[in-house]
């Protein structure tokens, strides 16, 4: 019970894990409660009053059809989070089974799957995301398709790699002896001291697949207008930062704070738990 | 060594056959027959017929797969569906760009990224030091197309320093380079906090082994110590990540291209993506793809060359 305690002392003690803490909390929070946040209905459109900067009743200035700009960048949130929270986990359970059956199983397949990561981390994922999208056209589903195939091999590597080094311990060489089948042990032996990192590592992950997302969105080839998301207020207010370069900038600041906060809190979360992670 | 070499190198081919592979399954995935799509509802079976012969479009799926291997091994990329001109030589008149702009943003991040890393590790924990660890950060978390987009409000529109968009007057050498500026500044902004981090995590191990407390007690100067002694061991790790990341490189300038509407193969993807021309998106992930594979193993062999120790994890 002392050890947890210590680890949480450690957390505290360090301010830039806390304040990326806290911009995490916010993020989940504006996204979840965006209704209570948000000051306008973020499609209710006021011509008359477009594209005008930021003042009391708007506090992020309007668009190009005189929608508030805060309310959609808080509406937007619920895209990224979305985004993140399929993208991410799906990634980690499916990259956690493929690298546990990598580092467990028999040589060839060991072989096989690395050959496999490589060849997929060989492709830049903005341009599998084009090549995606000239196939199959823009969708939400589509660039959530191509965050999950695209970080499964990071996760997968590195589950393998704990998972080899746990391969002949004496607690799972007597698993074995007992008779234990191997899904058994990599069930409930393996996966139990193999996840810690991967959780780490999806924290900092977080940030990557979210810009993925308003990237995509940005260029039009992933979430399309009218949703709101980062990478379509970003995308409308390129086509009028002549008139209004509010659009622009409140949309781009979220993106700044998400990868703040879950790098500060990924890279705490690091120091405390596996020193051993850390390089650089 | 050689064994090395050679499954090194035997790993770069097998990824790009399964790229290829990947390729051609994706083509044959889209949905309608492509003698219709070419020649249009009108055209008669005789005149769809010949069409497919010519195209081999009439063979089993797997005589396709091998007759485009061996156009690719040739160089034959095919041709653009709209303009009928080779693939190859459009791929090779944008490609200069696309490296004109990613080693211009490589080269000033790592021009001001390894000094920086160098001086916040000699100086660690002084203001230096932490000053540069928050512009790190800070460079590290805005995404490369944001920077592109914010440079544009700010340079172009506002301060109106720098043109818009384009790649500058072909042969006028000084508006090329103005134009490049603004691009290569997006491009490169992550790579400053990245490098500056890498080198100062290393450098910082370098500075305290044996060696360099020898130098020390031998009375050389401190500058020769730092950048030729310990800068040499420090910048392994860097190599690798540069090697790594590569990909993310290509993919900035990938955004840069398209928002600054400058020619290369990022602006001819996505513009070749709009108006759906196959073939030169196939040819120009194949090409990406391909060259993502080949720096990857240079940096491997590299590195690999330096220190023994890695060739074993192969």
């Amino acid at each position: 019970m002392n050890g947890s305690n210590d680890k949480l002392r450690m957390f505290f003690r360090n301010g830039l894990g806390v304040f990326g803490l806290v911009l995490v909390v916010l993020f989940f929070a504006s996204a979840i409660f965006a209704s209570f946040f948000a000051t306008h209905d973020p499609f209710a459109m006021d011509i008359p009053n477009r594209m005008s900067g930021p003042t009391l009743q708007n506090w992020a200035g309007t668009d190009q059809l005189g929608r508030d700009t805060y309310s959609r960048v808080i509406y937007g949130g619920r895209v990224a989070l979305k985004v993140a929270a399929i993208g991410v986990s799906l990634s980690l359970f499916i990259g956690l089974i493929l690298g546990m059956v990598a580092g467990y199983g028999p040589k060839w397949l060991d072989s096989l799957l690395l050959l496999l990561f490589d060849a997929i981390r060989s492709f830049p994922t903005i341009v599998l995301a084009l090549a995606a999208v000239a196939l199959l056209g823009p969708s939400l589903e589509l660039v959530l398709a191509v965050v999950i195939i695209t970080s499964i091999p990071g996760y997968a590597r590195l589950a393998r790699t704990s998972t080899l080094a746990l391969k002949n311990t004496e607690f799972i060489m007597s698993e074995k002896a007992l008779g234990a089948g191997s899904w058994l042990i990599i069930w409930r032996h393996i996966m139990p001291n193999v996840i810690g990192p991967l959780l780490i590592l999806a924290a900092m992950d977080v940030p990557v697949v979210v810009t993925i997302e308003a990237g995509l969105s940005f260029l039009g080839l992933g979430v399309l207008p009218p949703t709101a998301s980062w990478g379509t207020i970003l995308n409308e207010g390129y086509l009028v930062v002549r008139d209004t370069p509010w659009p622009i900038i409140a949309g781009g600041i979220p993106l700044i704070l998400t990868t703040l906060g879950f790098t500060f809190l990924g890279e705490a979360l690091r120091d405390v738990f596996d020193p051993r992670l850390r390089k650089g | 060594m050689i064994l090395y070499l050679f499954k090194r190198i035997l790993l770069s081919f097998i990824i790009i056959f399964i790229a290829i592979l990947a390729l051609f399954l994706m083509l044959h995935m889209i949905p309608g027959d492509p003698v219709s799509i070419a020649l249009g509802p009108r055209a008669t079976p005789e005149v769809q017929a010949a069409y497919a012969a010519k195209m081999h479009l009439d063979k089993p799926l797997f005589h396709q797969f091998l007759i485009f291997i061996g156009n690719v091994l040739q160089g034959d990329l095919g041709s653009d569906v709209f303009s009928g001109r080779s693939v190859t030589e459009t791929l090779s008149e944008q490609l200069p760009f696309t490296f004109t702009l990613a080693l211009t943003g490589l080269g000033w991040a790592a021009l001001v990224g390894i000094p920086l890393g160098c001086l916040s590790a000699i100086k660690s924990n002084s203001w230096i030091d932490k000053l540069t660890g928050v512009l790190s950060v800070g460079t590290i978390a805005i995404p490369s197309f944001l920077v592109s987009i914010w440079a544009i409000l700010l340079f172009s529109i506002t301060l109106r320093w720098m043109p818009v968009i384009g790649a500058g007057k072909p042969g006028d050498f000084l508006d090329q380079l103005h134009h490049l500026i603004l691009p290569a500044f997006a491009v490169g902004l992550g790579w400053v906090g990245y490098l500056a981090r890498m080198v100062r995590a290393s450098m910082l191990e370098v500075l305290g082994e044996n060696f360099i407390r020898t130098s020390y007690a031998f009375g050389l100067p401190p500058r020769t110590i730092i950048f030729r002694y310990a800068l040499k061991v420090a910048i392994l790790p860097t190599i690798t990540l540069i090697g790594i990341g590569f990909g993310s490189l290509l993919s900035g300038a990938v955004f840069a291209e398209i928002i600054f509407s400058r020619p290369g193969i990022g602006k001819l993807i996505y513009d070749m993506v709009l108006s759906r021309n196959f073939p030169v998106i196939q040819g120009a992930v194949l090409v990406t793809v391909a060259l993502y594979a080949f720096v990857t193993l240079l940096a491997d062999l590299f590195v690999s060359w330096l220190d023994p120790r890695v060739r074993e994890t192969l």
